[in-house]
């Protein structure tokens, strides 16, 4: 088990009291494996991979754990988590095109980061240059200032950047969103080129972008308001989910096929409750078709198959 | 209804302006009266620049765009009025489409100030309400909010709806949905497919193809400026011609087929625009020919491509 996450409770502090933005999740991630993490805007992904990074107000640690390769990630305590930063867990942010620092050239950039942690850049450099050509950045971009690069450029690098000291858990946030669809392609296949050459041990994707995970994931969790809603097998998750949001979410997705005129998709009428006082019970209720009376009550985060956890009284009941 | 002939737009780039970038190079199509067209292409394709110079927030550098027989540059004060209560435009962001420190039902009062000053407020209540409704918004849910207290999808129906008030014959819808989440972005979807059949025309501005198969009647293939292919969209996408509109197809991300083909190569080798095919340095398919700049020639009635190996194979 390379990361085991239990119950894990992140809030906001705001004058209004707190909001719930992630309010126990649970999942786990395998050795060698990408794990997509999807949902809507405000489900929670990004506060649940920043939270990994660092933990700072106004996010407010509530509880959880988190275990990283058996040892204990101490994420309420952003200065212990200095030791595990960078080298054990890595972020490519979501404004990686912004991430770096304008007024530095690239390699200096490099350099500076590195001293951060003690380690001398030219011990590093030849691996940091073959990275650059498995990444088909030219050399020369150590010697350039970011706005010389392109959009494409600059998430690479950014990538090659995050991943340099071969952590064990790369958090991946929107990587692909900013992109046009050829280089959206190229930079989804280098994270799974660098998770098979072994740069990193495992890795979340985190996308509001479903048919990207499909491509390069190897299991998907899709999360709602704040919770945990279903997790699987990306085939799985695709091609026959359990969980009520899930199959309302993959069926209002258009296809390269499919026409108004011929098959109209629907979207899930109502929104997503607010966290700042959410309602007790499944969140989902109040936009679900099979909600009933038991879904007033939370449901619990289940493994209904081998693999296949979901959070839905419908299938807790059927598979009791 | 819209026609737009040999359309460029030259920025002017450069330390003193000495350098020409051709956004829009020479762009001929048309928007039909209850057509769907949608305008697809990557950034950098001058899709969005095509839009503008039809809502004519930009300037155009050459060439014409006529709407209903007349030319949109000479409009001036009260026929430009005229000219924008046919046509309108909706964007990207819906959020900075409002001021934040008005509330968000300004759009509206600021359309009955500038186009209809006469109406008593009773029958301008009920044509808002009309509107909200046609756009699937509650008004009562909506009105008197500030943006900050309404979701995406509704600030962008607002937006529709405001563009409904006036009696619009065209919308420029310039990538509308891709803000929006998953659940929502459909509803607004179907909304613009509504509309179509009520007789509205849309120029539907995109980089999504599988929104743009979902909607349009006509599809255009935009890349660096110039029309690479256009057609019926069940043509272009059931059997499309022009290498960059085949690598596209193929790398999108779609939920029936993996991957196959190995990613596209990074880099594209810089050429002078006016010396050829666009696509040459990136086309696997490039021979001596791409040199000089192809035409835009019709393989089907529906159907045309700008690529000289087309050209050569039939």
């Amino acid at each position: 088990m390379s990361l085991q996450i239990e119950r894990l409770k992140v809030h906001y502090q705001t004058l209004r009291g707190d909001v719930q933005a992630l309010d126990g999740a649970t999942f786990a991630i395998k050795d060698g494996e990408i794990m997509g993490l999807a949902g809507e805007s405000g489900c929670g992904k990004t506060t649940l991979g920043y939270s990994l990074i660092h933990l700072a107000p106004p996010k407010k640690f509530i509880e959880g754990c988190v275990m990283l390769d058996d040892e204990m990630l101490p994420i309420w305590d952003a200065d212990k988590m200095q030791a595990f930063r960078f080298s054990k867990v890595s972020i490519i942010p979501q404004y990686a095109m912004s991430a770096m620092n304008p007024t530095r050239k690239i390699g200096r950039m490099t350099s500076e980061v590195l001293a951060s942690r003690k380690i001398r850049f030219n011990d590093l450099l030849p691996e940091l240059k073959r990275r650059l050509d498995l990444v088909k950045l030219p050399q020369d971009v150590l010697n350039m200032y970011p706005i010389e690069l392109s959009g494409g450029m600059k998430q690479r690098m950014v990538m090659v950047l995050s991943t340099l000291l071969n952590p064990s858990l790369l958090i991946a946030d929107e990587v692909t969103s900013a992109l046009d669809v050829s280089t959206q392609q190229a930079v989804a296949e280098m994270l799974v080129e660098f998770r098979d050459r072994e740069f990193v041990k495992s890795m979340i994707v985190i996308t509001h972008d479903i048919s990207i995970l499909y491509q390069i994931a190897d299991s998907i969790l899709v999360m709602y308001a704040g919770k945990s809603a279903e997790k699987a097998s990306t085939h799985t998750i695709i091609n026959s989910p359990l969980h009520p949001y899930t199959r309302l979410l993959i069926s209002s997705l258009p296809r390269v096929g499919a026409k108004h005129s011929t098959k109209r998709l629907s979207g899930i009428p109502g929104n997503p409750p607010l966290l700042l006082d959410p309602p007790a019970g499944c969140r989902f209720r109040d936009r679900c078709p099979a909600a009933f009376a038991k879904c007033g009550q939370e449901p619990p985060f289940i493994e209904v198959k081998k693999g296949h956890h979901v959070a839905c009284w419908q299938e807790a009941g059927r598979h009791a | 209804m819209l026609k737009i002939e040999n359309l460029s737009k030259i920025y002017k780039v450069g330390t003193f302006g000495g350098q020409e970038l051709h956004a829009v190079d020479q762009i001929s199509f048309e928007v039909g009266d209850r057509q769907v067209v949608s305008l697809i292409g990557e950034s950098g394709s001058g899709k969005s620049t095509i839009g503008k110079m039809i809502l004519g927030l930009i300037s155009k550098s050459s060439g014409s765009i006529c709407f209903n027989g007349t030319e949109t540059s000479s409009l001036k004060n009260g026929t430009l009025k005229e000219y924008y209560r046919k046509v309108q435009g909706v964007f990207q962001d819906p959020f900075s489409s409002y001021n934040p420190i008005f509330k968000a039902d300004r759009v509206f009062k600021l359309i009955r100030e500038e186009f209809f000053p006469g109406m008593d407020a009773c029958a301008w209540e009920e044509k808002v309400d009309t509107a909200l409704k046609a756009v699937g918004l509650n008004p009562e849910n909506v009105l008197n909010k500030f943006p900050h207290q309404l979701s995406g999808g509704q600030l962008q129906r607002l937006l529709i709806a405001r563009a409904l008030l006036l009696d619009i014959q065209l919308l420029v819808a310039d990538e509308v949905i891709s803000m929006l989440d998953a659940s929502t972005r459909i509803d607004v979807l179907n909304l613009l497919a509504d509309l179509k059949a009520r007789g509205l025309s849309i120029l539907f501005i995109t980089h999504d193809l599988c929104l743009g198969y979902y909607i349009s009647d006509q599809s255009v293939i935009l890349y660096r400026g110039h029309i690479l292919e256009k057609g019926l969209t069940e043509q272009i996408y059931g059997d499309p011609l022009h290498p960059y509109t085949r690598m596209l197809m193929d790398s999108v991300p779609r939920l029936d087929r993996k991957w196959e083909t190995a990613p596209v190569e990074f880099q594209a080798e810089k050429l002078n625009h006016t010396a050829g095919c666009v696509y040459y340095g990136r086309c696997p398919l490039a021979f001596d020919k791409c040199r000089e700049k192809p035409v835009l020639v019709e393989i089907t009635k529906e159907h045309s491509v700008a690529c000289w190996k087309q050209v050569e194979i039939r």
